[in-house]
């Protein structure tokens, strides 16, 4: 159970730390996307359209999706800087759609790491809120309790100069915690650093969200820092929400066949295939699947497999798959290769080579121009309508 | 590993540069000045034959996307640093991977902010500079580039007859649309603002700020020039249709702003009472290319506009308003502007550029006819500047960062 600041109390935590928590009184810090609307004039469709969300208090809530999907339109409608043309966003009880972005009490936390260096470490974390008008006793109060929670209360009237690089990190950090909004916006913020630091830094974020407990909304391209660091994941495309979930039911039940795509590195392979009585026919062996899911669905669906959900067939049925790579990792070994796909509708021809991920025990994995058959788990395909592209049963 | 570099300018000496040493390590005889500023990635400053360039060690598809972008800015005509190159493929001689480097030309005769606040400045100089960032961010935002990371740290100034043009210097977290919605307009300002105002209390825990700023002020005081600047380009108007002179008036003050237009949508309503005008399509660099077509002369902004004044004031002078305009703009670049630029001794050329130092021999003469009470020969004032006034001044041809410490805050995690 994290403790949750916004009041400004602090409160000897189980662990011994002190952590800030909540004051009896605090509104809830929900934040409800209600219809939410954006279209630019000009754009003949919305670039966020009736977004539907219900973040709960304290959730880190994570919008991802592909350039161009609405997520940080998304993020700024919340933000108060770009307007809502429909709907309604609520923080708590709260109506704020029309609110101005300094009356909403939310914080957006941008990318700027630079420290200053003439200023003292506890100027460098509370001169945000100097530039928002508190008063100094408070911006005091305030960054000494963000202080203890980062470890930095023996630097607050040192120089930067005198910090290693992860108490640097940690004071950037604490100009976002001192501001105590009920709720942190966050656009990208590791997009600029390398991948080792990016790592750091994702988990340190996600842990201390926890450990604040303040209602988070975080955007990202990148699907793996979306799974790594939600509570939720929500999926956007040209402005439409796909798929809300925790990142575990997003990964096992995706939707649509675009979130069973953009979800999961490597990606799940999709075919199209045909049905067949009691399923869908796999290169002649029959994936089972409910009767009653496949009603209207139409000659074809789309069949996703995993990659760690296939198994190597002995008795050459299955998915025939030609290695093109080996990539070895020890336990596992991932293979890279093509399988011939056939174009069902009409003309029955061959669509060509279409790439075909597989993970397979690494102790004997296949070797390069091997040709293999690969055959999914029971239990571990995913079927998508495939015209809609919507998921068909569970 | 093979060393890969992309440039547009290539260049042998490139080669001669120690790749193989991480960017930090590299020994001071290739620097030409000791590491400044402040930056979250290392940066140094190198000399290459006639030229000092920026070199900055970044992950490589961070570097390839800056370089992209400052290319596209460059074709975009946008007033930012110029991309050189970038080196990837670098390992130390163990073989141990290095990041890429970025490098681009370091712009002559620009000051980091900072610098301009360790000299002896005329007061005020934080609003000028708030002017030029403001002008700046319109210029990105027309062309669809939202910033991402606005502040006194990523741009550099020149100086621009009195006033100051800012140049974009880094272009990391920049994104490049079609065109840019307002939220995504405020969300720059809004990051201008904090980020500006904590650079200018950094100033004053220093002792660099002039006494009559307040942090607070000059940095919300972008988002109101902004604002006055944006209306004023994008905004508009309408008027009955019998004030059709107010259409002209319009243009007119877009150029005095800089600004030309090209194309302005111009409306009226069934009954054709009233005209509605929209500029769509505005240029800035009114005055300087108006200079550049006349004379080949290549300056900023407010320079051309102060040698334009001159050139006018030359014609009037010796009667030849009537004439064939680029005739006149030959004689007077040959009998007045160029015989002013080329008096400065050598030793004095690197302190200021040559449109500056003529702007400035104006100014000189404007005080010296006035403390005279009648008027001065533009000979008389140079030689009175060149020897009084412009050997006190710094140099300020290749100025690098001046007191900063480096202060990589994303360094490695202990």
């Amino acid at each position: 159970m994290p403790a949750h600041p916004g009041g400004h109390h602090l409160y000897n935590g189980s662990s011994g730390t002190f952590l800030p928590v909540k004051e009896g009184n605090e509104a809830m810090a929900t934040v409800t996307f209600d219809n939410a609307t954006r279209q630019y004039p000009g754009n003949p469709v919305p670039s966020v359209d009736k977004l539907n969300i219900e973040i709960a208090d304290g959730e880190f809530l994570v919008l991802v999706g592909p350039s161009g999907c609405g997520k940080s339109t998304s993020l700024r409608m919340l933000a108060g800087l770009e307007e809502v043309n429909g709907g309604r966003i609520l923080i708590g009880d709260r109506d704020v759609t029309n609110l101005s972005p300094k009356d909403r009490d939310v914080a957006m936390v941008f990318q700027n790491y630079a420290l200053y260096p003439h200023m003292t470490v506890a100027d460098n974390m509370g001169f945000a809120l100097k530039i928002a008008g508190v008063d100094k006793a408070e911006i005091r109060k305030r960054v000494e309790e963000a202080a203890k929670i980062l470890d930095l209360t023996p630097y607050l009237d040192r120089k930067p100069k005198a910090l290693s690089g992860g108490q640097r990190q940690r004071v950037a950090m604490g100009r976002a915690i001192v501001r105590s909004p009920q709720v942190f916006l966050m656009d990208e913020p590791l997009s600029n650093l390398d991948a080792k630091l990016r790592v750091q830094t994702r988990t340190q974020i996600a842990s201390l969200q926890r450990r604040l407990g303040v209602t988070t909304v975080y955007v990202t391209h990148d699907q793996v820092e979306a799974m790594t660091m939600g509570d939720r994941v929500a999926v956007l495309k040209d402005g439409i929400l796909q798929q809300c979930d925790s990142p575990r039911r997003m990964y096992d039940h995706p939707a649509n066949v675009f979130v069973a795509g953009f979800i999961g590195s490597p990606a799940m392979n999709l075919m199209e295939v045909p049905v067949t009585d009691g399923g869908v026919d796999l290169h002649g062996h029959t994936v089972p699947v409910a009767r009653e899911d496949l009603t209207g669905v139409g000659k074809n669906v789309t069949l996703g497999v995993r990659p760690e959900d296939l198994e190597l067939s002995s008795d050459q049925s299955g998915i025939p798959v030609t290695v093109d790579v080996v990539e070895e990792l020890g336990a596992d070994a991932y293979i890279y290769g093509s399988t011939e796909q056939k174009l069902l509708e009409a003309t029955g021809e061959n669509a060509g080579a279409v790439p075909f991920i597989a993970r397979v025990d690494g102790r004997r994995p296949p070797e390069k121009g091997d040709k293999i058959f690969l055959k999914p788990k029971s239990g571990h395909v995913h079927v998508f309508n495939a015209e809609s592209g919507l998921r068909v049963g569970d | 590993m093979t060393l890969e570099i992309t440039t547009a300018r290539p260049e042998s000496a490139l080669l001669d540069l120690p790749w193989s040493t991480p960017l930090e390590e590299w020994p001071e005889t290739y620097l030409a000045a000791l590491p400044r500023g402040i930056s979250r990635h290392v940066v140094r400053f190198v000399k290459l034959g006639p030229r000092v360039l920026a070199v900055k060690e970044i992950k490589d598809d961070i570097a390839d996307r800056e370089y992209a972008m400052l290319r596209n800015l460059r074709r975009l005509d946008v007033p930012s640093v110029e991309p050189f190159g970038v080196v990837h493929g670098r390992a130390t001689a163990d073989g141990e991977p290095l990041d890429a480097c970025l490098i681009t030309r370091h712009l002559q005769f620009s000051l980091p902010y900072r610098a301009l606040y360790s000299q002896n400045l005329r007061p005020h100089t934080a609003v000028r500079l708030m002017d030029a960032l403001a002008l700046l961010l319109v210029r990105l935002h027309l062309e669809g580039f939202w910033w991402g990371d606005v502040s006194l740290s990523n741009t550099l100034f020149r100086r621009d007859a009195g006033a100051f043009a800012a140049y974009l210097v880094d272009a990391e977290t920049g994104e490049l649309h079609t065109r840019l919605s307002d939220g995504q307009r405020e969300h720059d300002l809004d990051i201008a603002r904090i980020n500006i105002a904590g650079e200018l209390m950094d100033l004053a825990a220093g002792g660099f700020l002039e006494e009559q700023a307040d942090p607070f002020e000059v940095s919300a005081s972008i988002i109101e020039r902004y604002h006055t600047l944006w209306g004023t380009l994008t905004g508009t108007e309408r008027f009955e249709s019998g004030d059709r002179w107010r259409v002209e008036e319009r243009i007119r003050r877009l150029n005095e702003l800089g600004f030309d237009v090209d194309e302005l949508s111009i409306t009226t309503d069934i009954g054709g009472t009233e005209i509605v005008i929209t500029p769509k399509v505005v240029d800035a660099g009114h005055h300087s290319r108006r200079l550049l077509r006349l004379t080949g002369l290549d300056v900023g902004e407010n320079q051309a506009r102060r040698l334009l004044n001159d050139l006018d004031a030359y014609a009037a002078a010796t009667d030849r308003q009537g004439e064939d305009e680029e005739i006149v703009a030959h004689d007077w670049l040959a009998r007045i502007y160029e015989p002013v630029t080329r008096a400065v001794p050598r030793e004095l050329t690197g302190r200021l550029e040559p449109a500056e130092i003529f702007h400035e021999v104006l100014e000189h003469r404007w005080y010296m006819s006035e403390r005279a009470g009648h008027d001065t020969p533009i000979e008389d004032a140079l030689r009175d500047y060149v020897a009084t006034v412009l050997p006190a001044k710094p140099e300020e041809k290749a100025v690098l960062g001046v007191d900063t410490e480096e202060m990589p805050v994303i360094s490695r995690f202990d």
